[in-house]
This record gives structure tokens, C-alpha cells and sequence, in this order.
């Protein structure tokens, strides 16, 4: 079977496999310590570190969006920028 | 006691976690592939970084169909919502007129999406359409293909009719959950009809009210068949949704990566749309406990 159809690049490849590899490093955060730490954050309900790492995915991606649109198309700057998202959020949501 | 854990139980899901990837997950990559290439067809592809996406933020046209879409969804939630739960509250709880009742509100949902276009599309015809005609007849300008305000009242309530069912029987079977305890507390209680339904009906809805305003939200925002079918997104591009749009572009003009762009988008919207939806209306129910 090949997979031409769905036009792989390595950008996209890379992209895919640090979602996948982040799904992967949660599930076994989740195994080490299980319970997902729901707490009350600076949202003032409660998250688990599940809910964490969604919103800081969905929120990278609309920076990236916002940087796009008002910024320019190089992305370096708004990347930085999505990791210190989410480390707020994985800090203090 | 401590609780057990068995994780042998995620196997169980092992089904599903294939199907979905299969039909979501596959496809969903293919299409972000797709938003960072050009194609002419034959398989082959260019790289084209991100210039798809700047050019979709960028679009008027984009802006249009969002800010449409936008006002649609809204305007038929709160159309479906307060009516589907008045029409809840009217329906009997026992009896012999409550599967007469349920039956009847079950109707427009088994109706395919496609078909319900045409019938409204029928129906709204001054020569052969009942509600065309008659409008015709009383001397009211009516004609959902030359006029936008038309047109949208037409898409408006054509969704209404096919939708607040669903919004009548989610709240209904919330309804029929309420221990009948509570009403004989707040009869003693001298309660006013407003009373019982803000601090007995409401809270107990709350739930079914939540997947109500979910499912309805998520399903008009990516509304395609009913309003192609009966307006084609016109007239001009006055009913022109996301994926009216979204499928002109992809298939009309076969502008793959556009189009996967301007999927993605679309996505990203409903994916965090739906999420603030869902955190906002959970908390305040927990808020409400």
C-alpha cells in the first residue's frame, strides 16, 4: 500500500510525530502517575493535565493563526512564543 | 477503600480508537498535508508553506461566509432553544397523546438532510409551492432566490422546522427525570409557575440542555445540504456558509490547498468554540450545585 495520496513532507511528518509522541509521553505520565492531578487553576475550575495539554495545543494553534495574519509567515518567533503558552498553562491553569 | 485500576480495560476500546482513525484521524492528516501544498492534479505536489493559510486569514470572502455562518448559528439557538423547551413543557407526561406527541416531534429528524431541502425548496415556489403560493396570494413579496432577507428567513426556519425536535425531546426527557417529589415541595411551598421552572425545571434540564446547544451549535456551524439544496448559497453569495464555501473552492475550483487550509480554520473555530461552550455551561452547572 502506498501512501502518496496523502502527499507526506517531513514538516508534516515531524508535526504529526511530536503530537503523537506527546499523546504517547502523557499516557505514560498518566501510567506513572495516575489521576490526570486535577486541580483549580487561575481559570478557577477544574483541569486535569489532559485538559492542560489541550488547551495549550488549541491555543498554539491560534497563535500560530494570529502570527500569520498580523505578523508574517515565518513561524520561528510564534513557536517560542507557543511554548511558553504552554508552560503558563501547564503551570498555572 | 482504594480504587482499582485495570488497564487491560483501554483494549476494550482498541475498535473504536481504529475506526476513528480510519475516518477522522487519517483523513484530518491528509488535509494538513494537503494546506502546505499545490497541486495541479496527478498526484503531484508542491511545496507551498504557508502562503494558503495567509491567504484564507487574509480573505474577504472568508470573513463573509464566517461572520454568516456565525450570525445563522446564533440566530437559530436562540430560535430552537427557548422554543424546543416550550414546546417540552406543553407536551402531557402520561397518557395516551404522549407517544402520539413523541412520534410526531421524532418526524422531522428522520427526514434526510437532503430531502428536507427539497421539500422546503418545493414549498416555497409561488407556482407550485403551498407557502409560496399563498404568500403570493396575500400580496407578500416572497421569493427565496431573488431576495438575501428571503432567502435567509427561508434557510432560518426551514432549520427550526427540521431541528427543535431535537431540542423538544433532549429537554423533554430531562423533564419526565424530575422526581415527582419536588413538585409537591414546591406546591406546599406556594411556588409560582416561574419558580418551579427556574429552580426545579431549568437545573434538572441543565444537562440535556448542554448537549442540546452543543449538538445544534456544532451541527448549524457546519450546516451544507439543507441550504445548497434550496438556495445554492445565493442568491449572490447571501447564504454562502463555511462549507458551501469551503466545498466551491475544493471541488467547484480545485483549489485543494486553499480549501485544506480554510478546513483547518474551520476546525480550529469549532473545535474551540464547542470547547468553551462545553467548559462555560459544565462549570455553571457545578456552579449551580
Amino acid at each position: 500500500m502506498t501512501l502518496s495520496w496523502m502527499a507526506w513532507t517531513w514538516p508534516t511528518a515531524i508535526f504529526f510525530i511530536t503530537i503523537f509522541g506527546l499523546l504517547i509521553g502523557m499516557g505514560v505520565w498518566e501510567y506513572a502517575v495516575p489521576g490526570g492531578s486535577p486541580r483549580v487553576g487561575i481559570l478557577r475550575f477544574e483541569t486535569t493535565r489532559g485538559d492542560r495539554l489541550f488547551v495549550s495545543l488549541l491555543g498554539s494553534a491560534f497563535i500560530c493563526l494570529f502570527w500569520l495574519g498580523l505578523v508574517g509567515p515565518s513561524l520561528w518567533w510564534a513557536l517560542a512564543l507557543c511554548l511558553g503558552y504552554a508552560l503558563c498553562v501547564f503551570r498555572w491553569v | 477503600m482504594e480504587k482499582t485500576w485495570n488497564n487491560k480495560a483501554w483494549f476494550m476500546v482498541l475498535p473504536v480508537l481504529l475506526l476513528v482513525a480510519f475516518s477522522a484521524v487519517i483523513p484530518l492528516m491528509t488535509v494538513v498535508n494537503y494546506s502546505v501544498q499545490d497541486t495541479f492534479g496527478n498526484n503531484e505536489f508542491f511545496w507551498a508553506g504557508t502562503e494558503w493559510f495567509e491567504e484564507v486569514l487574509a480573505s474577504e470572502r472568508f470573513h463573509d461566509a464566517l461572520f454568516r455562518n456565525l450570525a445563522f448559528s446564533l440566530i437559530i439557538l436562540a430560535i430552537e432553544v427557548p422554543l424546543g423547551i416550550a414546546i417540552a413543557l406543553a407536551m402531557p407526561r402520561s397518557g395516551f397523546w404522549v407517544p402520539v406527541c413523541l412520534v410526531l416531534m421524532a418526524l422531522p429528524l428522520l427526514i434526510p438532510w437532503n430531502v428536507v431541502g427539497t421539500i422546503w425548496q418545493v414549498f416555497g415556489r409561488a407556482d407550485i409551492g403551498l407557502l409560496g403560493h399563498t404568500l403570493a396570494y396575500l400580496g407578500i413579496p416572497y421569493n427565496y432566490t431573488q431576495d438575501p432577507v428571503a432567502a435567509w428567513i427561508t434557510v432560518i426556519v426551514m432549520d427550526v422546522w427540521h431541528w427543535t425536535s431535537l431540542v423538544v425531546l433532549l429537554c423533554y426527557a430531562g423533564l419526565v427525570s424530575i422526581p415527582e417529589a419536588y413538585y409537591q415541595a414546591a406546591k406546599i411551598d406556594g411556588a409560582s409557575r416561574w419558580s418551579v421552572f427556574r429552580y426545579i425545571q431549568l437545573p434538572k434540564m441543565h444537562r440535556v440542555l448542554l448537549i442540546a446547544v452543543l449538538l445544534r451549535f456544532m451541527d448549524s456551524f457546519m450546516i451544507y445540504t439543507e441550504p445548497f439544496v434550496v438556495t445554492g448559497g445565493g442568491p449572490g453569495n447571501s447564504t454562502t456558509f463555511l462549507s458551501i464555501d469551503l466545498v466551491k473552492m475544493a471541488i467547484g475550483q480545485f483549489d485543494l490547498g486553499p480549501a485544506a487550509a480554510m478546513s483547518i480554520v474551520y476546525f480550529l473555530i469549532v473545535l474551540a468554540l464547542s470547547w468553551v461552550f462545553y467548559t462555560v455551561m459544565t462549570n455553571y452547572g457545578q456552579d449551580e450545585r
